[in-house]
């Protein structure tokens, strides 16, 4: 009879780590980051119908990085506790913070105890009626949730991301430059085509349900390239 | 409510009513019948030259008591649809709050909103599970109206308390107040109304429903209580405000003085 080897619990969950976070790497990354009118997202993403970025209530959206069939999984979980908790007590008790904390035990026991860790890092935003609290948790593959303030990239290399995105961040950004600072910080040296970006915004003011998609980034963008030309 | 998760096979996909079953979240069955308890009365919808017009009178009555003076029978589904409602009230507000949660979840978890014809068929397999509670005397009758965004044409459907669908081509009027109603709107119907013509049709319908039946309530001047109209076009769901049908039911007061005098 041959004994099971013996693995100490520190390599198990550093294996594990490294396995999720491979995953993630291999896929592209997206942005969050505030404007004046809510929280755009911004993502690089080939296709036009698997999206990254989605609805999940009156005020909240959803993204996720990594294998889209996982978060994919967790984005029709979260519509469903976000829908069950409205119809159940009201629309005002959906809140993204216990959303964030759901997504968080959901990842983190199956990074302990599942089969294989997921291969995701998913963002859940939320923006609030004045304005002075809008929301971005950014929620890792092993359940560590993470409170942002201005905004955060998940995905792809998000160690650089990240810093360009502080850089070139400001208050009060308008949506147009927002969306061009998400293409830009996401690209960096390399330029993404307009037509592999995806965006949507969480937008105050936009009636009872805030999630909007931009359909046409491509004109954004285009705006910004021309007017550097002129300049 | 934490987060659901199923085994494959259990998923309940896109049907909402199927997730309150699953999680526990269902309502008893009514256990008999509730003589008094709060009805809603007479609505109405027609097509129009842009879409539809649909509306409803604010009563609600408990056997000859009125109950409620501001009901709202005619509320907004989805961006491009109504719902009215008569019959008994409880359940059909319950119906309509599950029916706009229906709507949006699947357009949600599907990434593309149900057609106008899917939104009916839905809505009649809810009137079709009401059918216990309607032996009971707890029937529950709307009115589905829309702009079909697929087609470029405002739709309707009425229903029967069994769950039946039936897509009616220019008007229909539902609840206590249908027979008088409906003729309002069969004499003065006429193909490609305009906007205002539809809406001053349709408030004359729940006038003359209001003059004859006691369960439907007429404006309420002294109030400032006037029936919720509203309109769909391609731009989507627009309610009337009162000024507006104030000044349509004065116009209508102003006629029947001069019929009187």
């Amino acid at each position: 009879m041959s004994m099971p080897y013996y693995v100490a619990p520190e390599q198990a969950m550093k294996d594990r780590a490294d396995f999720a976070r491979k995953g993630i790497a291999r896929g592209r990354g997206l942005v969050a980051m505030r404007y004046i009118d809510g929280v755009v997202m911004v993502a690089e993403n080939a296709s036009q119908s698997l999206r990254k970025i989605s609805e999940i209530y009156d005020r909240i959206a959803f993204a996720g990085v990594g294998k889209y069939n996982e978060f994919d999984q967790l984005r029709v979980a979260g519509i469903r506790a976000a829908e069950l908790t409205g119809y159940q007590y009201s629309r005002d008790d959906v809140d993204a913070r216990s959303l964030a904390n759901d997504y968080a035990q959901l990842l983190g026991n199956s990074f302990t105890h599942g089969m294989k860790p997921m291969e995701v890092e998913i963002l859940v935003a939320e923006v609030s009626l004045a304005g002075e609290n809008d929301q971005i948790f950014h929620i890792m593959y092993d359940g560590t949730v993470i409170d942002h303030r201005d905004g955060c990239a998940l995905g792809g290399d998000s160690d650089a991301v990240t810093a360009r995105l502080r850089e070139g961040f400001t208050e009060g950004l308008i949506l147009d430059d927002a969306v061009r600072l998400g293409a830009q910080v996401l690209g960096g040296e390399r330029v993404i085509p307009a037509d592999e970006l995806e965006v949507a915004v969480l937008e105050r003011g936009n009636g009872r349900r805030c999630f909007r998609r931009i359909e046409m980034p491509s004109d954004v963008v285009a705006s910004a390239e021309s007017s550097e030309h002129e300049a | 409510m934490a987060m659901p998760r199923f085994e494959l096979g259990q998923d309940p996909g896109t049907d909402f009513g199927l997730l309150l079953r699953r999680v526990g979240l269902t309502q008893p069955a009514g256990a008999g019948a509730v003589p008094d308890a709060p009805h809603a009365t007479t609505c109405v919808a027609l097509r129009h030259a842009d879409g539809v017009v649909i509306a409803g009178d604010r009563r609600a009555t408990s056997g000859h008591l009125i109950s409620h003076r501001t009901m709202e029978k005619v509320v907004q589904a989805d961006r491009h649809s109504a719902v009215a409602i008569a019959g008994a009230a409880g359940p059909a507000v319950e119906m309509i709050r599950l029916f706009q949660v229906q709507l949006e979840y699947y357009e949600k978890v599907q990434g593309t909103a149900l057609s106008l014809e899917g939104k009916a068929n839905q809505l009649a397999a809810m009137v079709r599970q009401n059918l216990p509670a309607a032996m009971q005397g707890m029937g529950v009758v709307p009115i589905f109206a829309g702009y079909d965004t697929r087609r470029d044409v405002g739709r309707l459907w009425d229903y029967d308390m069994l769950g039946g669908r039936y897509e009616e081509r220019d008007h229909v009027a539902t609840g206590s107040g249908s027979l008088h109603a409906g003729t309002t709107l069969k004499l003065g119907y006429r193909g490609g109304l305009d906007r205002a013509a539809a809406i001053a049709l349709a408030a004359r319908a729940l006038w003359e429903a209001a003059d004859a039946d006691s369960a439907t309530g007429g404006p309420d001047v002294l109030r400032g209580i006037y029936p919720v109209v509203a309109v769909i076009d391609a731009d989507g769901w627009a309610r009337v405000d009162d000024e507006e049908l104030a000044a349509v039911y004065a116009a209508i007061m102003d006629e029947a003085r001069e019929a009187h005098s």
